[in-house]
Formats: C-alpha cells, structure tokens, sequence
C-alpha cells in the first residue's frame, strides 16, 4: 500500500498536474478557435444578441451557485481525509434544522432568480413576435423539402432554392412549413434561434440582421438521408444590394410553376442554389392545405381547389 | 406460398454490405466459440440448471451485468465509429459510412446505451442489492423477474438481428421521431426492429419494476419502516414506480407506431389527418422520466458510498430522501423542453421551463446532504470514491449546461447542437456510468467475494475522466459554433475537423479505460488470495447487505433479522449478535418458463418485422400455453429445512475460515499493477506455447 499512500499524500501534486492539463487544453482549444465563425458568440443581428445575452446572464447565475458548491465538495473531501490527523472527526450526525432549511432554500432561491429572469425573457423573446424597427417587415415563405430548403419572396413574386437574402435591419418574417419532408429544423444560428418546419403547419420566426455577410443555415433536426447536405446561406446585404438582386432573379428564365415544383418536390441530396423569376400564384397556400385534414392518402384538395 | 411461409424475408436480407457482413460474421463466430467453449468445460448442464433457469436475484442480477457489459463494449465500438466518420469526413472526404449507415450507427448507439447497457446494469444493481438491503430472501414474484430479464435478452438479441437478416437498423435517430419512422420516409424493416426490440425488452421492464415496488414494499423484514430504508432501495423504489408509470406509455406509443407502419393507421402520419407533433410529446413524456429512472438508482448509489467512506451516517436522511422523490414526481412534468422549438406559445414554454428549474432543487439538495456527509467524516478515497468525485465535476458542467437549455429562447439557439449532446452525455456517462461504476465497484465483494483491484481501477478511473473531458468539452465548443448533431459530412470551411479529431482522441483514451476495467477484473482473480473478502463487510459498510456472508448464501439471510435503526448493520456491529436460531427456509424453485415465454416474443417481434403470420400465431399461441402450463404448477416453492440450513451454514464457515488461514498472502504486499498484470498475461501465453498445452484442451 506504500505506493498508493504517498499519492494520497499529495493532493496538491496531483491539483497541480490536473490545472496544468486543463490549462493546456484550454490553450489548445482557443489556438484551435482563432478565426472561426464562433456563431453562437458571434451574433449578427438583434435577436441573436439578446439570445446570447440572456446565456450568459443564466451561465453567470449557475457559475454563482456551481462554483462555491463544487468547491465545497473538494475542499471538504480533503479537509477530511482520513489521514489528516489535525481535523476532528465526528463519525454521528447531528440533525440540523437550519442545515436542511438551507439546503432547500439556496437553491430554491437561485432557481426563483432565474425563473423570473427567464419567464419574462421568453415572453419579450417568442419567436412569433414581430420584431419592432422602422422598416416594413419583410415577409419569406419557408418550405423544407427533401432535402433542400425553397424560399418564396410573396412581395417581389420571385423564389429561390438554399439561398436567402435579406436587408438589413429590416425584420423578417419566415413562415416555416414542409412538404413532403419530415420535421425539420430552420436554423442560421449567426442570426438567432431555430424553429421547427411541419407539414400542415406553419411556424412564423422573426428574424433581423444588422451587418452584412454570408451566414451558414441547416437543418438541425435529422430528416433522412440527405440531412448533412440540407445547407443554405442567408446573405444579409443593404438595401439596394438586395433590390438589386431581386432584379437579378427576375431576370432569371427559370420559372416556379406547378411542374417545376413537382421537380424540385422529388428527393435529391447536397443541392445547389437555384433562383426562379415568378411562382405560380397560391404555392404556398396549396402546399399547406395538401395537409389540412385529408382522410385520402393523396390530397383531395388540389382538385377541390382549382 | 413462399410470402405465406416467409413473408418478406428473401435471399436480399441476407448481408451483402460489408459492415453487416462484419457484424453477422462476429456474432455467429462469438456463438460458436461460446458454445465450444462451454461444451468442452461440459458446463452445458450447469449453465442450464444453475444459472439460466435460476430466479435467485442475485444471479440474474449477475446475468444483467454480463449482458450489459458486453453490450457496453458493443455500443461504445458503434461510438468509435460514429467519431472516426466526422473525424475524417470533411469537405471533399466523405469519411468511409454513408450517410444511411452513419444514421443507422448512432440511433443503434442510442438505443444500446440507453437500453441495454444503463438500463440493464440498473437492473442488475437493484436485483443483486435490494433484496439483501432490505432484509428479503427473494423477490415477490420470482418468476416474473426471470421473465423481466429475458424478456430483456430477447430485446437484445432483436437489436442485432438486423445484421443476420435484413441488413438495415433505424436511421432515425434514438427515439424514432415521428413523420420520419412513418413507412413514408423509412420503409425498410429497420424501424420495425427498432420497435420490437423496444416493446419487448419495454414489456420486461414494466414487469420488473412492478416486481421490485412489491418487493420493496411487502417484504422488507421486520421493523424495517419506509423512513429507516437504506438510500439504495429509496432510489429504486422511486426509480420503479417512475418506471411504471411510464413504461406504459411507450407500450401504447410503440403500438400506433405499429398500426401506422402495418395497418395504414394515421396516428403520426403526415397525411390522412395525422398528427407527428403527438408522436413527440409521447416519446418524451416516457423519454424524459426514463432518463430519471437511470438517474435515481445511481444517487442512491452515491448516497450509499459517500455515507460508508466518510464513516457516517447520511446527513439529513429525510432531505436526502424528499429530493429523490421530488425528482421523480417532477420528472413526469418537463417533457416539453425537449422541444421548445416546436413552436408553442411563451406561456407553454415558460411553464415547462419553470418546472425544468424547479427539478434543479431537489438535485442541488442532493449535492448538498452528501457534501454534509463528508463534513466531518473520515474519508477515505478507494476507487468507489473517485467515481463519486468524477461525477460530480461532470454531473456540474452537465447541470449547468442542462439549465441553459431549460431557458426556451437560449433553447432556441442550443437545441439540436453538438452541445445537446455533449449536455446528456456528461448527465448519463457522468451520471449514470459513472455511478454504475462506482456501484459495481463497491459492491463488487459482494458479487464475487473479492475486493477489485484498486491500482488498475484508479488507471480506469482517470483514462476515463480524461478521454471524458477530451471527447465532450470540444463537442460543448462545437455546437457554440453552429455545428448540429448528427452530421456525417461537413464542410472543410467550418474549421470545425480538429475539434473532431480531438473527439476521436478522447474516444479512444475511454477505449482504453474500459479495456483496464476489463484488465482491473482480471487483476483481481489473478491476486485472489490476497483480495479476498471473508468477512462480509470489507468496507466497514453500514446497510444490511454487508451483513451477509461475501458472496452471499443463497438464501440471502440464515435468520431474518429483526430492524430497529436505519444503517441497520452498522448499530448491530457494535452490539453482541445472539446465536442464530436456525429454522426452515422457503426458497422458489428454478424455472425455464420466462425463456421459453421470451422465445416466442421474440418470434413474435421476428414474424412482424418480416411479416410472417403463421410465426406470429404460432408463437402468441406459444406464450399462452406457457403461461397456462406455468399457472397450474402447484409447488412453485420448495423448503430447506433448519437442519440443512445448519449444515450449509458450517460448510460455508469452513470453507471461509480455510481460505482465510495463511496470513501472509503472496509475496506481494500491494494490488498488481498493470505491467505486472502484462507480464503474467505473456508469461502464460509463452507457457501455453511452448509447452503445446493446449493439446490438453
């Protein structure tokens, strides 16, 4: 047991070895990190702001807790130790109204901080929320499809695949559903948090960026087989750059009718980007009644409708 | 007439890829080598009557954690896979998985870990420990808990099957998410694996927790109140009760699943008028208690450990215990924050994020009634202790990390990233593996009568502790920069592959932590002079189980005892035990019927995955008869009388006091370490060579 004893001897040797080692990897992951788009840290727009506002504010009140705790936790572990001669030992327990009083009520308190913090944050910070600002919020339709991502401009009647743009500081409205495709998750982390797209369903998320850039988008939620490759870039630009490229698309010969829309429709992997010039009036509308309550395997409500 | 015979299953389910080929090749080899093996040893007999019909809990409990580490092994291969993909898969290198076979490997990961090794080690945790804590020779249904683990070695044979037939498990990720696991998107047979496997090793579960809530509350010996049971047996019993009143559920969530799939239902369907978002509350109003019911048995685990190594008993008992209930009861109300972005209202979202915080309370409490343990203890730091430690740096950065996600709009940006993942891994490696670990250890004594070797243990300690913060503290980073989970392929652009690599690395320090856990068990057999425990009670433990001979008679207990105080056998070291009146002893008899009965429900699962009817007829006709068969059975139960019970009780003295004789041990006075345990391994090999001894075999 020799061996084994002298280690336990030294707990500040083997304090220092762990330190040293964290520290070393904590070197190692920050010289790894120069230069990445650290999105989460690295927001590019209001709402991603205030949503790493608000992680911080919550990782500071768990630190204020944590921290004291775990520390507790090894310092009274070695302060009792049994090979310290100089502490009193106790081998019964003493009940303590006032220990099991405060056990609760730390915590509880803790919890009640960031309880109130967050109830009223979720509530300023619902997704739904039309985003304040001066400019006229801009309104994209968002179908997710297997395994790409189609974007519908109902205000310049031009649609895109796996490619968004959108001027800044203006508020965006993505009305998020699916077709065909299995839950989804929309997510450009750089601008702010993910919602669900379902089929039948739509889910608005606001959205607004304030610098300009190229800004990495996916589905966070698995879908099958083509789900690493469901990328899209949202490209936040000026106003004028981006009227100048919604003239661009329109200049484009292709053209979303109901046809090409069963092409795009069809399962396909690692998609590029592709632009349409118009769309077929009530796409949108008719990929979501495809969903609203049939009791047919295929949507009645295509014929019923036109 | 060939559908009619053999449903769906033809010449193409037979493995032609070469993962699957891999897989069957390894599983019919491991059958065949098991089965030569035993048949050399002539132990089929013994196999048989002693331990595969046996219903003493012990030896079930003995039987789980076999399964359960070998299944441990099995998942965490599938883990190095699944790190070796993204380590390698960026940019123009597609890494060597498709992305189907990627997707298969982690949802079989999930499943495994979840499953068939946390859940099967739980199980075999509270089998081997509860009865002897609570003063109980046997289960209150013996036969139903035989069935429990069958039932469960059915489920996992299911789960591999899909490498003999079929070739294809779910890729869909653990839980199956409804449109996905509809026949629309997944119309291969891998989901219906998925499901069977699920049902019914789920069906065993629900009949084993049934089982130990009767135990825990009918049979515990006399004067042993609900207030004086040890902290193990608190946490069971919520982690039971928990179990069955979710385990139903995903029964009925299983079957609609089944009805959709087989009938054309539309439960989760896209169209027809079906309902995922339904699907997914389901799924978590079981998945999130699940999680609990592997958490619960584990605190109890560390509350046992914390009390014994710091010499005292556990401080705040009645906290201790109000904050696992508290944890259970609270458990069945979070579900939702598993899915924030769904798109519910703030109202909705907030109140489950209220009640996620609230579930931090009790958890904290926790924390504080083991750090008041320690308070002035006398703590020692063997092996069982370090996990403890290990698990509570981990068990933070977990916690800390889970309240983060509790708070919907941070939801929002977190969900769905590599930092979810890395979030549940600290809570289940930290948490539950770690404090399996630590159990196995601590009462390793009395499994085996041996102590485990603690140098070699401290070596699986730290590679696992490192490999840990190696492997998870980079996926934590990950998913701050945008990466989400699941990803077989990503762009070089990210800069995201050194993290991954990093992962790899960590990945393997952990692979070969299990390996020196393997090396620790070896060790320990190897110096089995020098570890062995004869007394029962080599911790100076303080529950009833160390009252017991190391490993245990059979019958548990020669005499109930009579209980007056919690920490029950501590307060009756220090007190003159009277001499043991000896008197007859009921014991249940061996019974082959929970395999049988788990035989036919795995052919039930077989014929709906390959849609053989006749398979499922015959097979539910099957179950039926045993259970008729097994009903009228009258003598169940058989009696060792007191002067047998005395015989067996000298015996066994003798044998103790024999082995226990020559003071001086080997020549060694320290556990062996790892090289020498390297040497002895060659040393043997080179023996077996050279003297061609295995000509012998």
């Amino acid at each position: 047991m020799s061996k084994i004893n002298k280690k336990k001897h030294s707990p500040g040797g083997l304090l220092l070895l762990i330190l040293l080692g964290l520290a070393s990897f904590g070197l190692l992951l920050a010289f790894l990190l120069r230069g990445k788009n650290v999105a989460l840290f690295n927001p590019k727009g209001l709402i991603a702001q205030a949503q790493l506002d608000l992680m911080l504010l919550t990782i500071i009140v768990l630190l204020v807790i944590a921290l004291p705790t775990l520390f507790l936790v090894f310092f009274i572990a070695w302060k009792y130790r049994e090979s310290n001669q100089k502490t009193i030992h106790h081998s019964g327990t003493r009940h303590s109204k006032l220990l099991d009083l405060s056990m609760w009520s730390i915590p509880t308190a803790f919890m009640l901080v960031l309880a109130v913090i967050m109830w009223s944050a979720t509530h300023r910070l619902v997704p739904q929320k039309t985003i304040a600002a001066d400019a006229k919020p801009i309104r994209i339709q968002v179908v997710s499809m297997r395994w790409k991502w189609l974007f519908i401009y109902p205000d310049y009647n031009i649609a895109t695949v796996n490619f968004v743009q959108v001027p800044l500081d203006t508020p965006v409205q993505f009305d998020l559903t699916a077709d065909e495709a299995p839950m989804s998750s929309f997510w450009i982390p750089n601008l702010g948090g993910q919602l669900y797209s379902m089929t039948g369903h739509v889910n608005r998320l606001n959205l607004i960026a304030d610098t300009p850039g190229d800004y990495p988008g996916s589905s966070a939620e698995i879908n099958g087989a083509g789900f690493s490759g469901m990328k899209f870039t949202a490209r936040a630009s000026n106003m004028d750059d981006f009227y100048r490229w919604v003239q661009e698309v329109k200049q484009s010969p292709e053209v979303l009718d109901t046809a090409t829309y069963d092409g795009v429709l069809e399962p396909s992997e690692n998609n590029s980007v592709a632009v349409y010039s118009a769309y077929t009036k009530g796409l949108y509308d008719r990929v979501l009644t495809k969903y609203a309550g049939s009791h047919t395997q295929r949507p009645a409500i295509y014929e019923a409708k036109h | 007439m060939k559908e009619l015979l053999l449903g769906k299953l033809d010449g193409n389910a037979l493995p032609h890829e070469w993962f699957t080929i891999a897989g069957s090749i390894s599983f019919i080899l491991l059958v065949i080598i098991t089965a030569l093996i035993i048949t050399r040893l002539k132990r089929w007999k013994w196999l048989w009557n002693d331990w595969l019909t046996s219903v003493d809990p012990k030896k079930i409990g003995i039987m789980y954690f076999f399964v359960s580490g070998f299944m441990l092994i099995r998942g965490g291969l599938d883990a190095i896979m699944l790190w070796l993909q993204q380590a390698l898969s960026s940019g123009s290198s597609q890494g060597y998985l498709s992305a189907d076979h990627y997707q298969q490997i982690f949802t079989a990961h999930g499943n495994i870990m979840v499953f068939f090794v946390a859940m099967g080690f739980i199980f075999g945790l509270i089998n081997y420990i509860v009865p002897l804590q609570i003063g109980a020779r046997d289960l209150a249904s013996p036969f139903l808990n035989t069935l429990g683990f069958w039932l469960f070695v059915a489920g996992v044979v299911m789960v591999n099957m899909f490498f003999l037939f079929g070739g294809e498990y779910a890729a869909t990720g653990w839980l199956a998410v409804a449109p996905l696991s509809g026949k629309e998107f997944s119309p291969g047979v891998g989901v219906d694996y998925w499901i069977w496997s699920l049902q019914i090793s789920g069906i065993g579960t629900t009949l084993g927790a049934i089982n130990f809530i009767m135990t825990i509350l009918k049979m515990r010996a006399p004067g042993m109140t609900l207030w004086k049971m040890p902290m193990f047996t608190w946490g069971s019993l919520c982690s039971m009760i928990m179990a069955v009143t979710v385990f139903p559920l995903l029964t009925a969530t299983l079957f609609l699943v089944f009805f959709d799939r087989y009938l054309g239902t539309h439960f989760f369907t896209t169209l027809g008028g079906g309902d995922p978002m339904m699907y997914t509350n389901l799924i978590w109003m079981w998945g999130h208690p699940e999680v609990y019911i592997l958490m619960l048995p584990a605190f109890g685990v560390f509350s046992e450990v914390v009390s014994t190594f710091s010499r005292k008993a556990i401080a705040s008992y009645t906290s201790n215990v109000l904050g696992m209930i508290g944890v259970s009861v609270l458990a069945l109300s979070v579900w939702l924050h598993h899915f924030f972005t769904m798109g519910a209202g703030a109202n909705v979202n907030a109140f489950f994020g209220v009640m996620t915080m609230i579930i931090a309370i009790p958890t904290s409490v926790l924390v504080f009634t083991w750090i008041a343990t320690m308070y002035k203890g006398r703590i020692r730091f063997d092996t069982p202790m370090l996990w403890f430690l290990g698990f509570v740096v981990i068990f933070a950065i977990g916690g800390i990390a889970g309240v983060m996600l509790a708070v919907p709009p941070v939801d929002f940006q977190l969900h769905n990233s590599l930092f979810l993942v890395a979030h549940f891994h600290s809570m289940v490696i930290g948490g539950v593996l770690f404090g399996i670990f630590c159990a196995i250890t601590y009462w390793f004594p009395k499994f085996t009568g041996l102590k485990l070797n603690e140098r070699i243990g401290r070596y699986a300690f730290w590679c696992w502790m490192i490999g840990f913060c190696m492997s998870f503290i980079p996926m934590y980073i990950l998913g701050m920069l945008g990466a989400t989970r699941r990803l077989d392929h990503y762009d070089a652009s990210t800069g995201w592959q050194p993290f991954f690599v990093l992962m790899l690395i960590g990945g393997i320090i952990i692979a070969i932590g299990v390996a020196l856990q393997l090396a620790q068990i070896l060790a320990s057999f190897i110096q089995k002079n020098r570890l062995r425990d004869t007394t029962g009670d080599p911790w100076n433990g303080r529950t009833l189980e160390w009252a017991t001979a190391s490993p245990p008679q059979f019958y548990n207990f020669t005499v109930i005892p009579h209980i007056t105080t919690r920490d029950a056998f501590w307060e009756k070291k220090h007190h003159k035990l009277p001499k043991p009146a000896y008197e007859d002893i009921h014991m249940p008899k061996n019974t082959a019927a929970g395999i049988y009965i788990s035989i036919f429900a795995f052919l039930v699962g077989f014929g709906f995955v390959w849609e053989i009817i006749w398979l499922v007829a015959v097979s539910i006709i099957g179950i039926i008869v045993v259970f008729v068969v097994r009903g009228f059975n009258e003598h169940p139960e058989y009696t060792i009388t007191a002067a047998e019970v005395q015989q067996l009780e000298e015996t066994r003295a003798r044998k103790d006091l024999a082995v226990s004789r020559p003071e001086k041990h080997d020549d060694t006075d320290e556990d062996m370490g790892l090289w020498q345990l390297i040497g002895i391994v060659f040393g043997f090999a080179k023996d077996v060579i050279r003297n061609k001894r295995w000509r012998k075999w």
